[in-house]
């Protein structure tokens, strides 16, 4: 048929210009109660007493829950049992809910929830990575005898790199719906990951013994902060509803979903590199240093990524790597698009043009001296299969923006420059790698399931727990099956994602959704094709007489890792993904002299999709995801004073608008990876890993000013260009 | 439950005014925003959007007549603010996005006394007068000593701003705007400088120079307007006003930006702007 | 409360509320769910609308300054069947990704088009720079603003 490679548009494409598309927001009837959060006003400290009287004594309509209501332990399940639904006792951080209030407006459960007053004894809390001595997770990786090739080196090159907290800011903030209904919970909302939620509610709701069903409302927008914060606003959400026996819709508006949701971990990484003359990497001595606020959440995982990132898409002999996620008093990290490796290839990649510069030699020559080529080891021992196309999107992006020619332009006009106050050109590069799926052994412990029913008139539809919110998940999957089954696209019809409806595919992240779930719903398709068997007549009528002849018709497929493929987590050995992408990023920026003020002109990137089955959206992921990681470099941050967010509203946490935004000049390279039927890699997180130390790159290059932490905000490199020595 | 007025004239502003909790919107860019922080609910309010009196931009007798109602997207497109307030005109330009461009007025931008209001150092920089309406009649203020400390005004119980007459600059004057934002679009003012200034036998006369979100308030750069003041806009010149610039004074730290950055901004686009003095 | 009378996409509404309540609250209750509140200050532009043909933040709005006033939503702007030159630029170029910002983007482009029926690049940026995206980087929202424009005058 031919429909994977082309890029029909997106099914709810109308149905979101016009405003019909039903997010949780537009599921509120007259009826629907809402609900509010109290939250704690230390970051560290102890609840001596939760008062509720003055709120019912006002609205006797109000229902008011606090950890004492809950029906079972106080624990939101992730990878370890520390974060609770309610602050019960001890305080970790601030703005921690504490008690939840439904009423019948919004208006009426703020003014209750103001009303509750909780009484706390305040302790010091501990913040930054300074302060922080406890350890929520580590992990490390030893390849080669790294100390006896640093005491032989040519030159041994040290750089300490920091990035701060980003907050996601889709643009729809987070919301859930929920009821009890004939021994039924039923959760609705903005979410990445109905299953998540379902184990979660399971889990808080057990003694009950009702039945937990969860389905995705259209979302709007994730990049990783609807992964796992969705547990602790759908429990809520859910206990309103249970406790006060109406339906509850419970929404953030934008500051408390800032001052109250997860970020991305700020980070430290610290890179010993032995080189040699000519730049070839010898071995590499990294830590890396998360920030993993007050609960372990899913920091283990993020820090799993950011460490086998950390040495960057280069290969090397002698590699060792020490992560560790420290504890603080701020609301736990959590998800972030690129999960860690964004933080440490920052590290790497600054390090690498620190190398050059050292050295000498162009920051072209120095990656396309080290980078991977097919046959190569990584750090965990895992051989690189014919797919590594390091080398490929290097050439191509710098190729396509002339990169060293103005490169070279830019730092002898440096040198020249006229105090005439004209923007100064910078252009910078980086390279980064990312693997696709869940890390290490991730994906054969989930063993994800996904299905393809057909209904009796022969129509197919996609059983699968992915849920879109914004990328095009669902189109694709119509594509996919459609190559499979020879029929359109818009032939195939989907699910929605309802823990009710469909199995668990796993969670809609880590890259995996196209490459894990795609090639499941592959397999269950051509299933079901070689079941009805080929024929002259459409898909649609074999397999209506297919079904009137011998019953329902439905194919279910479980991942399988393929043999050989282990990955050992107490050593770090072995396969840790199935599949990577290979990006380049070409940076352009100019700066105001007068002001350090950043604009990127333009980025042009080439990126490794494997395969790009929707060759628009899969483009379109690019972009965005560049553009944060370029914003991510000089504009966004987020503030943290006492463990209190400074930037807490739209008008203070930036993101680019239209005038900030570079042009965005983007090549997808197709290198089909063997590990797949389908030849694809993920494309949702590695946009986010070059974007950063190019716009890092690109300010030097223009001002000779050498940012190694993000943001590098005008006040940062004011300090920078004063303070240097 | 508020009480919302849509008077037709100033003078049946003016009387709803008289009430003590009644409160003057015009665009609520500004108002909607605070109320959302705060919860404040308004027991009345008056309205100035239909006020004949506040709208319009008029040359009379060598000053420009600006209303007070006068959205920054009509100031952006008025041939006579384009014409001879080129620096008005550019901050209009600089203030929110379209939407906000459409609702938001200098009148709301004046007295709404944002220390970072982005037409306030044009203002002093052009020394707009203020006319302002009140039971007693108009009056006129300078708008130098309108704003007294931060977001508080010369503005009397009742009184409402009507118009602002900047004097119609000289074919010689020189003006020019900048605004350092935290952003390209839809920022609010690490620094904001504009300066007036003109050139008389190839030396600076008139020179004045407002800035915001360096203090409580916008504020003259009277010590560097007196170091060119009668000098020829030289390269010496440009350095000796940004260093007066940066000592006279007091920025603070906050989410936005550092002490340290205003200064050192703010010394460099008073530079630049001096070395790009043209006759 | 008071009384508003306000024409939502060509149908005239009439509604009870507290003067200062948000044009934006108002209209959502009406059932026009393409108004979308994103951050409650003007910042990012969601809940754009025009009011009198003029692109407004709705949420910035209280409802009696919009009594008798013509207002216009997504909804009112991109027919149902999708078949106008913006709707069609938006699906085919990839301008749509989550969808929350893509009811206001609409708003903005169809009143900058009405404006300016051939709008550069940079034209497309200005006006756009009042709503925020967090999914495209905007670049395929561009081409489709202009690709509507160049449809736009073709057809006539």
């Amino acid at each position: 048929m031919g429909v994977i490679g082309t890029s029909p548009p997106r099914s709810d494409g109308l149905d979101k210009l016009r405003g019909t598309a039903g997010y949780v927001d537009d599921l509120a009837g007259e009826d629907t109660w809402h609900g509010a959060t109290v939250r704690t006003s230390v970051a560290c400290g102890t609840v001596l007493a939760i008062d509720a009287a003055a709120a019912r004594a006002a609205d006797p309509d109000v229902v008011v829950v606090t950890a004492a209501d809950l029906p079972g332990p106080n624990v939101l399940p992730v990878i370890q049992n520390d974060w609770p639904v309610l602050a019960d006792g001890t305080i970790e951080h601030l703005n921690q809910p504490v008690a939840l209030v439904a009423a019948p407006t919004r208006a009426r459960a703020r003014a209750a929830a103001d009303l509750v007053s909780v009484e706390v004894e305040p302790s010091e809390p501990v913040l930054g990575l300074d302060a922080a001595h406890e350890v929520l997770a580590s992990c490390s990786i030893d390849h080669g005898d790294v100390d006896v090739a640093i005491a032989d080196a040519e030159h041994v090159i040290e750089g300490t790199f920091e990035s701060g907290l980003q907050e996601h800011v889709y643009i729809e903030t987070q919301g859930m719906l929920a009821r009890v209904e004939g021994g039924v919970l039923t959760v609705v909302g903005s979410l990445q990951c109905p299953y998540y939620l379902q184990h979660a509610l399971e889990a808080v709701f057990a003694p009950t013994g009702f039945e937990i069903r969860v389905t995705q409302a259209t979302t709007g927008g994730g990049f990783g902060g609807k992964e796992e914060f969705p547990d602790q606003i759908g429990a809520h959400a859910a206990l309103l509803a249970w406790k006060s026996g109406h339906e509850v819709v419970l929404l953030y508006d934008r500051h408390e979903d800032i001052i109250g949701t997860t970020k991305r971990h700020p980070a430290r990484v610290t890179h010993r590199t032995a080189v040699s003359g000519d730049g070839t990497l010898i071995a590499q001595d990294i830590e890396v240093l998360l920030d993993g606020g007050a609960f372990v959440t899913l920091s283990p995982v993020v820090l799993s990524r950011a460490v086998i990132h950390a040495g960057g898409p280069y290969r090397c002999r002698n590699v060792r790597i020490r992560g560790r996620v420290l504890k603080t008093n701020t609301p736990p990290n959590g998800a972030f698009r690129g999960f860690g490796a964004p933080q440490s290839q920052l590290g790497a990649e600054r390090q690498m043009d620190q190398i050059a510069r050292r050295l000498g030699i162009d920051p072209l020559t120095a990656r396309r001296i080290n980078a991977y080529r097919d046959g190569d080891v990584t750090p965990t021992g895992q051989v690189l299969d014919a797919s590594t196309s390091a080398l490929e999107v290097l050439e191509t992006t710098a190729r396509r923006a002339d990169f060293l020619t103005r490169w070279k332009t830019n730092e002898s006009a440096r040198v020249d420059a006229l105090d005439d106050g004209a923007p100064r050109d910078g252009i910078g590069i980086a390279l980064a790698w990312h693997g696709s799926g869940f890390t290490g052994d991730g994906e054969r412990r989930l063993r994800a399931r996904a299905g393809i029913e057909v209904d009796d008139g022969g129509r197919p539809w996609v059983l699968s727990a992915s849920t879109d919110f914004g990328q095009g998940t669902e189109v694709v999957f119509q594509q996919i099956v459609a190559e499979a089954l020879g029929v359109f696209p818009e032939d195939v019809g989907i699910r929605p994602p309802d823990t009710h409806l469909v199995p668990d595919s796993g969670p809609t992240v880590a890259s995996r959704t196209v490459m894990i779930v795609g090639s499941l719903l592959h397999r269950a398709a051509r299933e079901i094709r070689g079941r009805v068997g080929d024929g002259p007549e459409p898909f649609q009528e074999r397999a209506a007489a297919w079904i009137a002849a011998n019953g329902p018709l439905k194919a279910e497929t479980m991942h399988q890792t393929p043999p050989g493929a282990t990955f050992d987590e107490s050593t770090y050995r072995g396969v840790a993904y199935p599949a990577y992408g290979w990006i380049c990023d070409v940076v352009e920026v100019s700066v105001d002299p007068d002001t350090l003020l950043v604009t990127p002109r333009k980025v042009t990137v080439a990126c490794d999709v494997g395969r790009a089955v929707n060759p628009a959206l899969c483009a379109g992921q690019i972009e965005g995801g560049t553009l944060q990681a370029v914003a991510w470099a000089y504009l966004e941050e987020v503030k943290c004073e006492n463990g209190r967010y400074l930037n807490d509203r739209l008008q203070t946490c930036l993101i680019p608008t239209t005038r900030d935004a570079p042009e965005l000049d983007v090549r997808l390279v197709e290198n089909p990876s063997p590990a797949g039927p389908l030849g694809t890699k993920g494309v949702g997180e590695i946009p986010m890993d070059a974007g950063a130390p190019a716009t890092l790159a690109a300010i030097e290059n223009a001002t000779g000013i050498a940012a190694s932490s993000v943001p590098a905000t005008p006040e940062r490199l004011l300090e920078l260009m004063e303070d240097a020595p | 439950m508020t009480v919302a007025h849509r008077p037709t004239s100033l003078g049946d502003a003016i009387r709803l005014m008289a009430d003590p909790v009644a409160v003057a919107v015009a665009g609520c860019t500004d108002l909607l925003v605070a109320d959302l922080a705060t919860g404040r609910r308004h027991a009345a309010v008056v309205d100035l959007s239909r006020l004949p009196e506040l709208k319009g931009v008029r040359e009379d007798g060598g000053v420009i007549d600006l209303g007070a109602g006068c959205t920054f997207t009509e100031l952006r497109r008025d041939p006579l603010v384009r014409s001879h307030l080129s620096s008005l005109a550019e901050a209009a330009a600089t203030i929110g996005g379209w939407q906000i461009q459409n609702r938001a007025t200098l009148g709301g931008n004046i007295v709404n006394a944002s220390p970072a209001g982005d037409a306030l150092p044009v203002l002093l920089a052009l020394d707009a007068t203020l006319v302002l309406g009140g039971t007693q009649g108009t009056r006129e203020i300078a708008y130098e000593s309108f704003h007294q400390d931060y977001r508080k005004t010369a503005l009397r119980q009742g009184e409402l701003l009507v118009r602002i007459r900047i004097p119609r600059p000289s074919s010689t004057t020189w003006q020019a705007f900048r605004k350092v934002g935290t952003r390209e679009a839809q920022a609010i003012s690490k620094v904001v400088v504009a300066m007036s200034a003109s050139l008389a036998d190839g030396a600076l006369r008139d020179v004045r120079i407002g800035a915001g979100s360096l203090a409580p308030t916008p504020v003259r750069l009277r010590a560097a307007e007196g170091v060119l003041t009668g000098r020829v806009p030289d390269a010496a010149a440009a350095d000796d006003a940004a260093s007066a610039a940066r000592a006279e004074v007091r920025p603070l730290d906050d989410v936005r930006s550092t002490a340290r950055y205003r200064r050192w901004a703010l010394g460099n686009v008073v530079r630049r702007f001096v070395r790009g003095i043209r006759a | 409360m008071s009384r508003h009378a306000l024409i939502v996409d060509g149908r005239r509404i009439l509604v009870e509320r507290d003067p200062m309540d948000r044009l934006l609250d108002v209209l959502r209750d009406a059932g026009a769910k393409g108004v979308r509140e994103g951050c409650g200050e003007g910042e990012c532009g969601s809940c754009t609308v025009l009011l009198d043909d003029q692109p407004v933040c709705a949420c910035l709005v209280p409802v009696f300054q919009a009594d008798g006033a013509s207002i216009v939503t997504s909804a009112g702007v991109i027919d149902a069947a999708g078949q106008d030159a913006l709707a069609s630029a938006m699906l085919t170029e990839g301008g749509v990704q989550c969808g929350a910002c893509t009811p206001g983007i609409a708003v903005t482009a169809h009143a900058l088009l009405a404006k300016d029926p051939a709008p550069d690049r940079d034209a497309v940026r200005d006006a756009l720079a009042g709503n925020l995206c967090r999914c495209t980087g905007y670049e395929r929202i561009l081409r489709a603003v202009l690709r509507a424009a160049t449809a736009k005058e073709e057809a006539s």
